[in-house]
């Protein structure tokens, strides 16, 4: 099995692991971002440039170093492999550009987006952006397409990932959808704004990692912070019925996929479970969904709230501090 | 005079005839190939030669055929990249139009000693009258029996034919030329997996550029080491260079590799001297996307020696002094042009062909035009500059294919090399024109 050093950690892992895949099973600290990549889609990946990293060293046999920062998402790992990420200041700089080429055409309409809140772009941006925009021309812009009666899609903000393409092309059957025009005006289009319509479309929702691709039904109904997340399952004859399903109150306000630590679909979910069960009774509830601590979902879910305060405890004891609970 | 190889007889009239073409010495590399050598010998020669590809970025052409993966059962194929859209070259449509049996030959040679039975010209849209010269030659080398099932008595058997393009510059670029050949959008692919190991419909593919596979007919018949004699160093051979700006003689001409660069600029036997009696400016050496350099440095490198026009003299002092061969789109400019407006010609022109694939050529190059455009319009700022300076190197070397590259390079180098002329206009608000276009437009009036 081939050993990677990725950032000064060694890991040995399977062959035919790409970088990326060696970076997550280390960890969130030294995984580069992604906004195209989608474990669950093939040949996504490779477009969006966020994941670029640097290969100092080829492998065992050829120690030479790659000429050009290459994607992690694409690049498989080589024996002897060392790549470097957060700890090369070539790549944190070229990923700030990435991201800011990500930005000069997007309209940073944050306040009215329902992907607000769980929009990778926004991750990405607090991340690696800068506070100050440079581009002064007048961003590009489309008009607003729905996609049959549940899909609205907004053009403004797209950044072209394709993973709603590789969705299409591989959960069901028959091309209606795809890239049309080249360079900075292509665009997401179906073949003349005929609709998706099979019963796994909906899943196209769920994989845009911006407010591109939204749900109709759900559409300026609530913040997703101010709603609560709960895992649950139906019997369905169609998909795993697995779904996590957003509460406000009692109110089954939407339905979507269940996603892992990477953000990424576990399993693809049909569209009836997504739009046709607005029943808090329709649902067998398991639980809140794990929501990163980092999320500003998680604000309203305390679901963790003893593992933090033991978390606090410890850090607290590590600095020296006094212990808060156990007051003279 | 120099040797010339590939449009010797190119003034013969009736030259695109196979009658007149055989009368002149065709298709006997076809000839010697098949009766005489194995396709291994064949490629020796070509390893032999030093040859390198014509197409830009020069790699060596029999490295690249011994690369191709040669599994049993399975097709391999060869594709002629005729999709010549670099601005500056137009050597490939001299040479199909008025030669175009050349090509042909070239093509079932290399074929041949690459095993492929059918092979493809994948031309861009643009050339859609050459095109039809090359089907018309087509049908006339099926109907002589130098096309199409055992090949002179043979059993080597080569379908070919041409395939026209939408006209979009990626599809140059060798993995979104194979994907459009299939009938797809012309994205470029990630690499690797190589052409050579899947490439047209998953299978080993070899993707050469015309000029080089019309080499390859007179080094089967003058042996590799014979061609290998022409050219100096690694550069070998003979190439075609499409010379044009302002110049007394644009047109395309074949010069022995190794013609000192002043020499190419003023002899009569070339390009005969600058226009008007005016004095070099600058040269782009190789099509658009290489470096541009000033007098000083074209003529004479770095270190004060006389520049060649080879691929290794060319590059001599790497991005800082020096530029490329590349595809050999000769862009010569007198001291009247704005370098200003010819790198606006060239952003704008990257801009609309960029694919849209990967994000920093995407968003990159029309942020690029944009910036040039306020130059243009006297609204530039100082700042400008080395916003354009740090938006190309967020763009060079980050994207899926070298598109990336050639639409920075320009704008690196136009920064490096004649920075002064963008404070110019930053300082003074106010663009002066006094470019091609507007003396015209004056000698016109008047």
């Amino acid at each position: 099995m081939p050993k990677v050093t990725i950032d000064g950690i060694e890991i040995e892992v399977p062959k035919g692991t790409t970088i990326l895949q060696a970076a997550r099973m280390i960890g969130p600290e030294v995984a580069p971002p992604t906004m195209c990549y989608y474990s669950k889609l093939k040949t996504s990946g490779g477009y969006c440039r966020t994941c670029i990293v640097k290969v100092t060293k080829g492998s065992a046999q050829n120690p030479n170093p790659m000429p050009k920062p290459v994607a992690s998402c694409r690049t498989e790992v080589m024996d002897g492999m060392e790549v470097q990420n957060v700890t090369s200041p070539e790549i944190v700089e070229a990923r700030k550009g990435v991201v800011e080429f990500l930005l000069i055409n997007h309209p940073l309409d944050c306040p009215v987006c329902d992907q607000a809140g769980e929009c990778k772009l926004q991750d990405l941006g607090y991340e690696h952006g800068s506070v100050k925009t440079r581009y002064e021309f007048k961003r590009r812009e489309y008009d607003m397409i729905d996609i049959g009666d549940k899909i609205k899609l907004h053009m403004n903000r797209c950044i072209l990932c394709y993973r709603c393409v590789k969705t299409c092309e591989q959960l069901t059957d028959g091309r209606v959808h795809g890239v049309v025009h080249r360079g900075d005006a292509a665009e997401i289009s179906t073949y003349i704004e005929k609709a998706i319509n099979n019963d796994f479309s909906g899943n196209v929702i769920d994989v845009c990692p911006v407010g591109a691709l939204t749900d109709r039904t759900f559409r300026f109904k609530s913040r997703v912070w101010f709603t609560k997340p709960v895992d649950a399952h139906r019997k369905c004859d169609k998909c795993c019925g697995k779904t996590r399903v957003w509460l406000k109150g009692e109110e089954v306000l939407r339905v979507t996929a269940r996603k892992d630590q990477w953000d990424e679909v576990e399993d693809f979910i049909c569209n009836s479970c997504r739009y046709d069960h607005k029943k808090k009774s329709d649902w067998t509830i398991e639980g809140p969904s794990p929501i990163s601590r980092q999320s500003v979902i998680s604000q309203n879910h305390y679901e963790h709230l003893n593992e933090l305060k033991v978390q606090a405890l410890k850090q607290q004891k590590a600095l020296g501090f006094m212990d808060i609970n156990k007051r003279p | 005079m120099g040797r010339k190889l590939l449009i010797h007889n190119d003034k013969v009239p009736g030259i695109h005839t196979l009658e007149v073409y055989r009368a002149h010495g065709g298709y006997a590399s076809v000839e010697k190939a098949l009766k005489t050598m194995t396709p291994d010998q064949v490629t020796d020669e070509v390893k032999k030669s030093g040859l390198r590809g014509r197409g830009g970025a020069g790699f060596p052409t029999g490295l690249k055929w011994s690369f191709l993966a040669k599994p049993e059962g399975v097709p391999r194929y060869l594709v002629c990249n005729a999709d010549e859209s670099e601005p500056g070259t137009f050597k490939d449509r001299y040479l199909m139009e008025k030669i175009p049996h050349a090509l042909i030959e070239g093509m079932i040679t290399s074929s041949y000693a690459l095993g492929a039975n059918t092979s493809y010209i994948y031309i861009r849209g643009e050339y859609f009258y050459v095109s039809r010269i090359l089907e018309q030659a087509i049908r006339e080398a099926y109907a002589a029996g130098w096309l199409g099932k055992n090949i002179l008595g043979t059993n080597y058997s080569l379908d070919l034919s041409v395939q026209v393009g939408g006209g979009a510059y990626i599809c140059g670029e060798e993995t979104a030329l194979l994907e459009s050949l299939e009938g797809k959008r012309g994205n470029p692919r990630i690499k690797p997996p190589f052409p050579a190991v899947a490439g047209l419909w998953g299978c080993p593919t070899v993707v050469n550029n015309v000029e080089t596979i019309a080499a390859v007919c007179p080094i089967v018949m003058m042996g590799g080491e014979e061609y290998a004699k022409i050219g100096i160093g690694k550069s070998t051979g003979t190439k075609l260079i499409s010379a044009s700006g302002h110049i007394n003689k644009p047109g395309v001409y074949e010069i022995e590799l190794g013609v000192p660069v002043e020499e190419f600029i003023y002899s009569e036997e070339y390009c005969g001297g600058i226009r008007n009696g005016k004095k070099l400016k600058a040269v782009v050496a190789g099509g658009s996307s290489v470096p541009i350099l000033p007098t000083e440095l074209i003529l004479k490198t770095a270190k004060g020696e006389p520049r060649l026009m080879t691929y290794e003299s060319l590059a001599d002092g790497g991005f800082q002094t020096g530029t490329m061969l590349g595809s050999g789109g000769f862009i010569v400019m007198d001291e009247d042009t704005s370098i200003v407006k010819n790198l606006f010609t060239f952003s704008r022109f990257y801009h609309h062909e960029s694919c849209g694939q990967c994000s920093p050529c995407r968003e990159g190059t029309g942020w690029m035009e944009k910036i040039l455009k306020k130059f243009l319009n006297g609204t530039a700022t100082e700042a400008d500059v080395d916003l354009l300076w740090d938006i190309q190197s967020k763009i060079e070397g980050k994207t899926i294919c070298p598109l990336g590259e050639a639409a920075a390079w320009p704008v690196a180098a136009a920064i490096r090399h004649f920075k002064h002329e963008f404070l110019e206009i930053a300082r003074n608000k106010k663009f002066n024109d006094v470019s091609h276009y507007e003396r015209l437009k004056k000698k016109t009036v008047a």
